[in-house]
């Protein structure tokens, strides 16, 4: 299952991970995020052990959110040894994102 | 309460809203006007029409069955959908409530052609206040649109900042419109949309504006629009639907130009009647 991410557990659960980490910010009220949570928990399934899901809910960690400039959500990040390696913008579905991180 | 609220009245819509009365369901079906059909003159490969036929006259003939069947039509612009346990369908002067919902209001329109538009998409640009406003607050907005759908969007980022900058990108704006705006309010026509990592300027043919994010909507919303706000799956531009017509979101349908493939009347016209068989098998399981 996804791991709620926080500003002090960032670098622990994302930054440090030994496998690569996809990093969703969304809100509870944000429509399309709430309908991206159901892709997310089959990636997490799907690809247990070999990625980590993680997710940053932008009101309660606006510091993050600031930082890695999310101008939208949702907004996907996927990080590989510390650092992004690329960003998605938007609901889609799971093939589409997959592929869009580069994971597929 | 409606069973369904068929949203288009074109070959989609009205075949569906058809064949839905004629399950003895509670149908409306809201149309703008006559959509982009209305305005073909010429239709020559529809089946069993001997001489040329205008797309004006099928789209009124369609809706004049659907009326004489029991459909109850409304003449209205939808702004919005929203979706908690029914459906509420939002036009400029009601609201509407219904189980399930038929999007079958054509394709969607192109983006704005500006320079530099496309490549702040997601990065400062956005085509959803209730989405993204709350990233503003307190920044410079920009808001680009000239009707309702603008006004409904303000009304949005209102709650967010009291900065806000109008943009009609040199469109025409309605007495009633601009009447409602209290904000900054430009209208010559958009040259640039500049940045670095994310926009700073919209640049117009008579100034530069300096913004932190950017609104877009322009005219009547637009079937992503409402799929967008709504969380269903949106690909190369159109909905994306089940083999049922379903989209992501329970209870919500697409049927027509809006979902791709041939987009023509005979396709538009077939959608309609799978989307209307789906629905109100769809409706039973809601008993």
């Amino acid at each position: 299952m996804p791991v709620k991410v926080t500003t002090e557990t960032f670098k622990k659960e994302v930054l440090e991970s030994d496998i690569p980490v996809i990093v969703d910010f969304w809100a509870q009220w944000c429509r399309p995020c709430l309908m991206l949570a159901p892709v997310l928990d089959e990636i997490s399934k799907d690809l247990e052990g070999q990625v980590k899901v993680a997710k940053v809910n932008v009101d309660e960690e606006g510091y993050l959110a600031n930082q890695f400039r999310v101008s939208s959500i949702p907004t996907v990040y996927l990080f590989e040894n510390g650092q992004v390696k690329t960003q998605v913008v938007g609901l889609m579905r799971k093939d589409d994102l997959l592929k869009r991180l580069g994971l597929k | 309460m409606f069973d369904v609220i068929v949203i288009g009245g074109g070959p989609a819509g009205a075949s569906a809203a058809i064949y839905l009365q004629r399950f003895r369901l509670k149908v409306l079906m809201i149309m703008k006007d006559l959509g982009t059909l209305g305005k073909t003159n010429h239709i020559d490969n529809y089946w069993a029409f001997e001489n040329t036929v205008s797309g004006k006259h099928l789209v009124e003939q369609g809706v004049a069955q659907a009326e004489r069947l029991g459909v109850t039509v409304v003449e209205e612009e939808v702004i919005g959908i929203e979706n908690f346990e029914d459906f509420t369908v939002k036009t400029t002067k009601n609201q509407f409530q219904g189980k399930t919902v038929l999007i079958a209001t054509g394709q969607a329109k192109p983006n704005i052609k500006v320079k530099g538009f496309k490549e702040f998409i997601g990065k400062g640009v956005s085509f959803c206040a209730i989405c993204d406003g709350f990233i503003y607050r307190n920044k410079k907005i920009g808001v680009i649109g000239n009707a309702e759908f603008m006004l409904e969007e303000l009304e949005v980022l209102r709650n967010f900042t009291n900065d806000i900058t109008v943009f009609t990108n040199g469109l025409g704006l309605p007495l009633h419109i601009e009447e409602e705006i209290k904000e900054k309010l430009i209208t010559d026509p958009l040259c640039e949309i500049t940045g670095d990592e994310v926009v700073r300027k919209v640049v117009t043919e008579e100034g530069e504006y300096e913004v932190d994010g950017l609104f877009v909507a322009i005219g009547t919303p637009s079937a992503n629009d409402f799929a967008l706000r709504i969380g269903a799956f949106i690909e190369n531009n159109y909905i994306v639907v089940d083999d049922n017509h379903m989209t992501n979101v329970p209870g919500l349908f697409a049927a027509g130009d809006c979902i791709g493939g041939l987009l023509q009347v005979v396709k538009a016209a077939s959608d309609g009647a799978h989307a209307a068989i789906a629905i109100n098998k769809y409706l039973k399981t809601l008993k």
